[in-house]
């Protein structure tokens, strides 16, 4: 793991107003110059701004409803009027991405931040506490870790039942260990700093220890692991939805586009084919923009 | 050295525990009553308290967990509700099917992978690295399904070269249970095989940047020898760790696999299970699977220690 960084000053924007105010802006802005000459990594963040604007302007990009049938436009091949073509019922493919978006980013965002939340409180607790309390969150996480990521998020979101929600749920609960993981080492290295034992001298009490000094350090490898863990959860979603435990149809969701298109790969191939590169566009980006992340924030690693 | 190989080994006990709680738990989440569900129309009481003396349903839940470890202990994983078949006995009927899917994804994965990382990595800022990134981060970003029904469609639909779905096992006829098993092979192999280039190569950049590599080159060695020979050799040991946390990705990946090009094997009786509500079985295909799982890191972490020769003679 990152051997701790020797400054208290976060190379990321730190969320505390506090530590924010703590940092050099030079340090900071050096990290965003690193980023900024990564065309890769613009390309990422690029790529994620379209995905994101697409999923919010959704219902103002196109003229089409994207759930009701029409049955006079059944499996049209691609054309001036519907750029990617119809699907079974008639529908927009193009009309039915852009509203797909939303469920894809919306599953990625909330998965990863049910993992988040979760993950890295246990985490910090594990690493600054260690003893019993480390034993016991370690000992869960490893559990968590022994069954693979897919087939937990197969098996939560098979017991909770389908739908978009208990898919995201299942989803965060499957990649939070990995946080949990992540952060407990990073606390560890933190927690022997001297910054954090002169906090401890002065008298402050371990909760401000943790929220001021612990996070603030911690805080940039667990943003790259995020942005990384949403390409992943996209695909965990599109993955749930294509074998029928995520978004539940008639509404659209990337993943269960691809289930019903698979039946018609033969007569209606651009059914299967759209669907399937905005999944991989939209997971190219969050990979790009967490390998731009990672080389901007955590210089060591590259 | 085997001091240090116990240790892992009881480091994995209370994980062990833990994890089949977690399974035992998992059928706690089922909104419902299991029992009325099975009784049918009639509600009759006699009924609905014999089925929870059957199940075991009566008793505390401590009990009912320190039950179904015993039965799990002994190789029982429960009957399936839909068909009766014990479960034990439907995992290994199917198990075969996905061991020959992930054997020839894991060839696809490995030899992909670990020449392209050498590679990459000995020619590090050329074209062929930018090359071999670019395609690396794209098949990392491919939904692996969705490869698979391009694949069908180009491969099977217009070209006519491959089947595009069903098994044959290759007691019945080899060749042809080679060739149907190799497009859902590539499809599984591709996602792990740019991750392990990945990991390859930086596994290989941090050890060709150690002095005794440049010692070997100062004393006139050939430069593939000094690749293949010293850095490979020393960059095998985290790859090691990294192929045992694939074989995870490798269990999930077959489960989409196996639907995408109906493989009868045990992704395809999960998803099935699912869709049956026949949670013995998913318990029984998840328990299956955190074990081998766990199995394979520990071998990995064993196999760590053997290939370090530091920790081997400690």
């Amino acid at each position: 793991m990152a051997t701790p960084s020797t400054s208290p000053a976060p190379l990321a924007p730190a969320p505390s107003p506090r530590a924010d105010a703590e940092a050099p802006p030079r340090r900071r802005r050096r990290g965003l110059v690193r980023f900024m000459r990564n065309r890769a990594a613009v390309a990422g963040a690029v790529i994620v701004l379209i995905v994101i604007a697409a999923a919010i302007l959704a219902p103002w990009l196109s003229p089409y409803d994207p759930v009701q049938a029409s049955f006079l436009t059944v499996r049209q091949a691609p054309s001036a009027a519907h750029w990617f073509g119809t699907d079974e019922l008639g529908r927009d493919v193009l009309t039915r991405l852009l509203c797909g978006a939303r469920a894809s980013l919306l599953a990625g965002v909330v998965s990863v931040g049910i993992a988040v939340a979760l993950g890295v409180p246990l985490g910090l607790a594990a690493g600054y506490f260690g003893g019993l309390v480390d034993g016991v969150v370690s000992r869960i996480a490893d559990a968590l870790l022994s069954i693979p990521f897919l087939i937990l998020a197969i098996a939560l979101a098979a017991f909770l039942g389908p739908s978009l929600t208990n898919a995201m749920a299942a989803i965060g609960i499957s990649a939070m260990p990995r946080f949990v993981r992540l952060t407990r080492g990073q606390a560890i290295s933190v927690k022997a700093e001297d910054y954090v034992e002169g906090a401890r001298a002065i008298g402050l009490g371990h909760y401000l220890i943790i929220v001021r000094y612990v996070l603030p350090n911690v805080l940039p490898p667990i943003i790259v692991q995020a942005s990384l863990t949403v390409a992943m959860a996209i695909i965990a979603e599109a993955s749930l939805s294509f074998l029928g435990l995520g978004q539940l149809p008639p509404a659209p969701s990337w993943g269960s586009m691809l289930n019903t298109a698979k039946d018609f790969v033969s007569q209606a191939p651009w059914m299967s084919i759209f669907p399937g590169i905005a999944i991989f566009v939209a997971v190219l980006g969050f990979n790009l923009l967490g390998d731009g992340l990672r080389d901007a924030l955590d210089p060591r690693e590259s | 050295m085997l001091r240090v190989i116990a240790n892992r080994l009881l480091v994995a006990v209370p994980t062990l525990i833990l994890v089949s709680m977690l399974i035992f738990g998992l059928q706690k989440l089922l909104p419902g009553d299991p029992v009325l569900a099975m009784a049918g129309e009639e509600q009759d009481a006699q009924m609905i308290a014999t089925l929870r003396a059957k199940y075991h349903l009566d008793e505390p839940v401590p009990v009912q967990y320190a039950l179904w470890v015993r039965d799990v202990a002994h190789g029982n994983l429960g009957v399936s509700l839909r068909t009766d078949v014990p479960v034990a006995s439907l995992i290994a009927q199917k198990l075969p099917v996905t061991i020959q899917l992930a054997v020839m994804a894991m060839v696809f994965a490995l030899g992909i992978g670990i020449p392209a990382g050498i590679v990459s990595a000995a020619h590090r800022g050329s074209a062929l690295d930018y090359g071999a990134n670019v395609v690396a981060l794209s098949g990392m970003s491919i939904p692996n399904f969705w490869l698979g029904i391009m694949l069908i469609f180009l491969v099977s639909v217009r070209w006519h070269l491959l089947p595009s779905s069903g098994y044959v096992p290759p007691t019945d006829d080899f060749w042809l249970s080679i060739k149907t098993m190799l497009m859902p092979a590539f499809v599984l192999g591709a996602a792990l095989g740019a991750q392990l280039m990945r990991h390859t190569r930086s596994a290989m950049l941090s050890v060709l940047r150690a002095d005794y590599i440049r010692t070997a080159r100062a004393k006139g060695l050939l430069r593939g020898a000094v690749i293949v020979r010293h850095a490979f050799r020393n960059a095998l040991v985290p790859i090691v760790t990294v192929l045992a946390l694939l074989f995870g990705e490798l269990l999930g990946g077959a489960v989409l696999t196996e639907q995408v090009f109906t493989i009868p094997g045990f992704g395809k009786l999960v998803v099935d299970a699912v869709f049956n509500r026949d949670y013995a079985v998913v318990q029984g295909v998840v328990l299956v699977t955190a074990l081998s799982f766990l199995i394979v890191n520990l071998a990995a972490d064993v196999l760590y220690i053997l290939l370090n020769p530091r920790l081997r003679r400690s």
